[in-house]
């Protein structure tokens, strides 16, 4: 059975590191043929990414050791050629692109010359490459290739970025593109478009893709198969549409069970008093306007999401509220008093009031202090909340309200996953016993099982000590099934709200509804509902 | 760029303006100057003499005037033990560190580039655990120590090379032999840090997918980058090679600032230390703006 | 699946674990004994050893080393007036460690502190005192030490004050770079949220992230430092006899080097081992306290203990 492109037999990967060998894959088999696309999809630390890595040679020997397996690439055996013969083959029979392009393009390099020495390297003369250079940024969509060339990375956008990697992958019309979270990195109408290119580019040469992902939206819109795995090995393969239909594993049943966006909308609320009236709030950075005009009001107990694209100016907002960066117009009633215009006595008692939990939790959490320091810093700050004799119980209490366990009290940050660093955050921000939190994106840094956890935390202390929130968020799904309201924002501005319903079945505002397309539904069926309607929509044009 | 330079060069005004306030004041209030200027056994009518000539009865501030002019057109008097303009004296022998100097830093950044990028390749194998612990002795060593017992073994013991003076090219191998130990020691170690920060970082994860071979990942991929820290630790060790070849110029008898300086100071030839002092601190904030243009030859997000 | 409780162990007694990390990194483990040998002769030496140290004697001078006969003291040989090297070279630790030891603490407050102020405040200290760092690095620092020190008399003080100066922009410039990093990271927005002060978010938020960086440049510099006194010393415009520091006593051999090598030998290899010892021990640090990085020290050190 050679007949495949590329066949991964019974690959095991193991990483020596001090806390004894990791197994990151064992005995994991998957092919892939030409013209199709097959994802691999799985969480953090699943060893999704490991047998791309094995099969570009990237695994480094020490820590890391193939323990077993064949790679077969036309037959032949990856692991049986000499190095030299597998460089030949990297970025000319099999190219790779990742996540993050701004990283992973060399910073101090025009783009011009990295695409082009994919080319040299290989053979092909130096001016025939520059010709072709040219040639290929027009292909992936890059203006002005001419001038373009002669950029470095830096002065691109995030998704012109990942153009050119796909650009300089594609130099040597491989027969696999290996693609590692392309679109991870990106706001989702820009992911819309790079998974668009990659289709078409694909059934332009013919090759084989394969993707690797976490996201169910993405295998939705573009595989033909999916490999699911979790902690190393595979738990199951199948076509990307049987496999969401009709999930064998559990751990499979379990990751689309929570992925967002499919429950029931809140109902509307009936209007009430507003707890928080922001109205004609601008903040401009010299020249440059971060936000003009926002009016909103956020209600007591309600959720108040705000969605947009990077550059919105959400997180400027958030910031402006907490008075982080002062505003330059605006004001902000809360509790009849004027947030931007409190003394420091009065802004330092408010503080108490509204609280934040931030995207990363590695970054919000102090590495040098321990849980119990970090919670308590809080009564450090505002002692009259409680007396020094009941910190550590009620540091105890807290932890067990998000989750966690009171002897965790005494560890450190970096000891805890992801999720239970967040949970951290949530903890930290509840000990100052406040009526309005704001999240900056606080799941998105997390695993879809994970986030699914965090949303429910968060929805249990909505319920429990009727908070409020104001939740921002580039994911939709999210915000659909968490949000009471929700405001979409665009280049600084406010472009619509409205309650949940409202926005996603009947958005007015035609961002809104590009935001609502470019969302990718985790149900093969949906998107290719959704990719027939699109084509439909072009084809007449 | 014009703002940067600008802003540099009104840096090292100041800096030099309070270079020229402290030697002045220094060397008026801590004593009387013709304690300084002339021998100690000057007779009190030539100390007298020579305060009428140099006006050194006129109030403080008038005095300090004239020194700033006179400064101003590049006169710093003359040297009292040779009779010739201190400047003069002072270029001669910064032609001499100058070139001691860029001789060292061009063999020692070689060097040390080299080694050091080759022991990041390897990290933890037999090329790295020699060159780290060669590189760590070389970074404590004492370089007046290292000299004496250079000319111990090599010009006494031995008799292969000369023990001071200049003439010959083989003049030249102990100093600049002594000098290369330290900074050698001290910029293959930033080398090999930043190298491997270099060679785990993603864009060389992108070069190895793309089939580019070891040697170009090493010294057209990661190099350049790498290079950022390492600049600046060249900057400062060329800067204490020119003001601080004091201690090896004066052992080999190298007719270097740093010898004239130190020879200035015992025989109270107070003009051309003064000159010397100004030259050196020029000849640094030259030195610190090539610094800052290779910065943004190497890296084209740093504009100024 | 992922969010259970990661096995870690409690943390242990402070001082043991510290031992522990020492211990799993060998060549700084023996820098660390070492230098304690001289810390302790720095600190004692010359109350116990002082009388012996200066005693001249005829019989011993330049006496050669590795020779008993004239007594353990000499086993390193006696200098040209016969006394014992070995008393001297634990007589100077005091000198030599004192000034670098002075130096480095003067300068490593006076520059943290202005680059606290520098990277925190946003007002006008914020643009002055980095120009303060450009125009002390702009000056020639060893002659400028050389002029001064001939102009004002060679005493320890005015050396260490000399030496002080020179390093300021060295810590300055690391803690402005660091604090206007640290000071964006998002923890410390967390304290700001909660209302903390400014005083709370420098020292309980911002300092401690930046003193690992700063206790390592120190040790690192202390080398610095110490190399750079010994090379005044040396030139004659550092410590003046009957004072003495390793330095000195390099520069007191050096007429003598044809004859009796081992007069400047010996105080020059207590420089390189010191100096050596405090490289050691400053590349340990970086790792021992960067939390990220230090449980390679942590587990290492269960392995082989």
């Amino acid at each position: 059975m050679a007949d495949h492109l590329l066949e991964v037999r019974n690959l095991s990967v193991t990483f020596h590191t001090v806390r004894g060998p990791v197994h990151a894959v064992r005995n994991v088999s998957w092919h892939l043929d030409r013209g199709e696309v097959l994802a691999i999809l799985g969480e953090s630390g699943s060893g999704k990414s490991v047998s791309a890595s094995a099969i570009m040679d990237l695994i480094d020997c020490p820590p890391g050791q193939i323990t077993s397996g064949e790679l077969l690439f036309e037959g032949r055996d990856l692991l049986k050629m000499g190095r030299e013969e597998r460089r030949d083959i990297n970025g000319k029979r099999i190219a790779m692109i990742f996540q993050d392009p701004l990283s992973h393009l060399n910073p101090v390099y025009t783009v011009g010359w990295q695409i082009e020495e994919t080319m040299v390297i290989h053979g092909t003369p130096r001016a025939r490459a520059r010709a072709e250079t040219l040639a290929l940024l027009a292909k992936v969509g890059i203006p002005n290739p001419g001038q373009s060339a002669h950029k470095y990375p830096h002065q691109f956008s995030g998704g012109q970025r990942q153009r050119l990697m796909i650009a300089m992958a594609l130099a040597l019309r491989p027969d696999i593109l290996i693609a590692d979270e392309p679109t991870t990195a990106l706001d989702v109408t820009v992911q819309a478009q790079i998974l668009d290119l990659l289709e078409k580019l694909q059934a332009e040469t013919g090759m084989g893709l394969l993707l690797i992902t976490h996201d169910l939206g993405v295998v939705a819109e573009v595989a033909d198969r999916v490999v699911v795995m979790n902690g190393g090995e595979i738990v199951e393969q199948g076509s990307a549409a049987q496999v969401y239909a009709n999930p064998q594993h559990p751990y499979t049943a379990r990751l689309i069970a929570a992925a967002p966006g499919k429950g029931e909308m809140p109902p509307d609320r009936a209007p009430a008093p507003p707890l928080l009236a922001v109205s004609g709030l601008c903040k401009r950075y010299g020249e440059f306007t971060a936000l003009e005009g926002a009016d909103f009001a956020l209600a007591e107990g309600e959720t108040l999401a705000i969605v947009g694209e990077s550059g919105s100016g959400k997180s400027t907002l958030a910031k402006c509220l907490l008075r982080l960066d002062e505003p330059t117009g605006g004001q902000a009633l809360y509790k009849g008093a004027d947030l931007f215009r409190l003394s420091p006595k009065d802004l330092f008692r408010m503080r108490r009031d509204i609280q934040m939990v931030f995207q990363d939790p590695t970054q919000s959490l102090n590495p040098r202090m321990s849980v119990y320091d970090l919670i308590s810093e809080a009564w450090v700050i505002h002692p009259e909340i409680l007396p020094r004799a009941q910190w550590k119980a009620r540091a105890a209490g807290l932890l067990a309200q998000v989750g966690l366990l009171p002897e965790h009290m005494h560890r450190y940050a970096h000891q805890f996953s992801g999720g239970q660093r967040q949970r951290i955050a949530i903890a930290r921000a509840l000990a100052l016993e406040p009526r309005v939190i704001i999240c900056d994106e606080a799941v998105s840094a997390l695993d879809v099982s994970i986030q699914a956890q965090v949303i429910e935390l968060l929805a249990d202390l909505r319920r429990r000590f009727g908070l409020s929130y104001i939740f921002i968020a580039h994911d939709l799904p999210v915000v659909r099934d968490f949000a009471d309201r929700v405001i979409v924002m665009q280049g600084g501005r406010i472009v619509e709200q409205g309650s949940v319903r409202q926005i996603f079945d009947a958005p007015r505002e035609t961002y809104t509804k590009n935001l609502l397309a470019a969302s990718l539904d985790p149900d093969p069926a949906v998107q290719a509902a959704r990719r027939e309607a699109r084509h439909a929509a072009k084809v007449p044009a | 760029m014009r703002k940067f330079l600008t802003r540099r060069a009104v840096a090292s005004a100041v800096s030099l303006l309070v270079l020229i306030v402290m030697v002045f004041f220094l060397s008026r209030l801590t004593g009387d100057p013709t304690q300084l200027y002339l021998p100690v056994d000057a007779s009190l009518e030539a100390r007298e003499n020579f305060r009428n000539l140099h006006g050194l009865n006129d109030p403080l501030i008038v005095q300090f005037g004239r020194y700033v002019g006179d400064l101003l057109t590049l006169d710093f008097g003359d040297s009292i033990r040779k009779s010739r303009p201190a400047l003069d004296v002072v270029i001669e022998a910064f032609k001499w560190t100058l070139t001691l100097a860029l001789i060292t830093m061009v063999l020692v950044s070689f060097a040390a580039i080299v080694f050091g990028a080759l022991a990041a390749f390897n990290v933890g194998g037999v090329f790295d655990r020699i060159a780290t612990f060669f590189s760590l002795i070389g970074a404590s060593a004492p370089d007046f120590w290292i000299a004496i017992v250079a000319i111990v073994l090599f010009s006494v013991n031995l008799g292969w090379l000369p023990t001071s003076g200049t003439g010959t090219l083989w003049h030249w191998i102990l100093p600049i032999a002594v000098l290369f130990i330290r900074p050698f020691g001290l910029i293959l170690q930033v080398v090999r840090g930043s190298m491997i920060t270099a060679l785990s970082s993603p864009y060389v994860k992108t070069a190895r997918a793309k089939g580019v071979r070891p040697r170009p990942v090493i010294f057209v991929h990661a190099l350049r980058n790498g290079m950022l820290p390492v600049i600046t630790v060249i900057g400062d060790q060329a800067a204490g090679m020119l003001n601080g070849a004091v201690v090896v110029e004066s052992i080999f008898g190298f007719p270097g600032v740093g010898k004239l300086m130190i020879d200035s100071i015992l025989q109270r030839d107070f003009a051309v230390v003064l000159a010397a002092i100004m030259v050196t601190a020029f000849a640094i904030f030259l030195m610190n703006i090539l610094i800052d243009i290779a910065y943004a030859v190497l890296d084209p997000r740093i504009r100024y | 699946m992922a969010d259970i409780a990661p096995v870690t162990p409690a943390e242990k007694g402070r001082l043991r674990s510290v031992l522990a990390m020492l211990w799993a990194d060998k060549p700084a483990f023996v820098a660390a004994i070492f230098l304690c040998v001289v810390l302790v002769c720095a600190l004692i030496g010359p109350a116990l050893l002082d009388a012996v140290a200066t005693k001249q004697n005829l019989r011993g001078r330049n006496a050669p080393p590795f020779d008993l006969s004239k007594g353990w003291l000499l086993i390193l040989g006696g200098d040209a007036l016969g006394r014992p090297l070995l008393a001297r070279i634990i007589v100077a630790a005091q000198n030599t460690i004192a000034i670098a030891a002075g130096a480095v603490v003067a300068s490593m407050i006076v520059g943290s502190a202005l680059g606290l102020v520098a990277g925190y405040s946003r007002g006008r200290w914020a643009q002055i005192i980095p120009r303060l760092a450009d125009v002390i690095m702009s000056f020639p620092s060893l002659l400028l030490a050389v002029i001064v020190l001939y102009m004002l008399e060679p005493s320890a003080a005015n050396i260490i004050l000399v030496l002080a100066i020179t390093r300021i922009p060295v810590y300055l410039r690391t803690t402005r770079a660091e604090v206007l990093e640290v000071r964006e990271r998002m923890f410390v927005q967390a304290a700001r949220v909660m209302g903390a002060s400014d005083a709370r978010i420098v020292f309980r938020h911002i300092l401690p992230v930046v003193l690992p960086t700063l206790l390592t440049i120190a040790t690192l510099d202390f080398a610095f430092v110490m190399l750079a006194e010994s090379s005044l010393s040396f030139l004659g415009i550092g410590i003046q006899a009957p004072e003495v520091t390793w330095g000195l006593m390099v520069a007191q051999g050096r007429p003598y080097l044809t004859s009796a090598w081992w007069l400047s030998f010996w105080p020059g290899l207590a420089i390189i081992l010191t100096t050596l010892s405090l490289n050691l021990l400053s590349n340990w640090l970086r790792v021992a306290l960067d939390p990220q990085q230090r449980w390679r020290l942590e587990m290492g050190g269960r392995k082989n203990g």
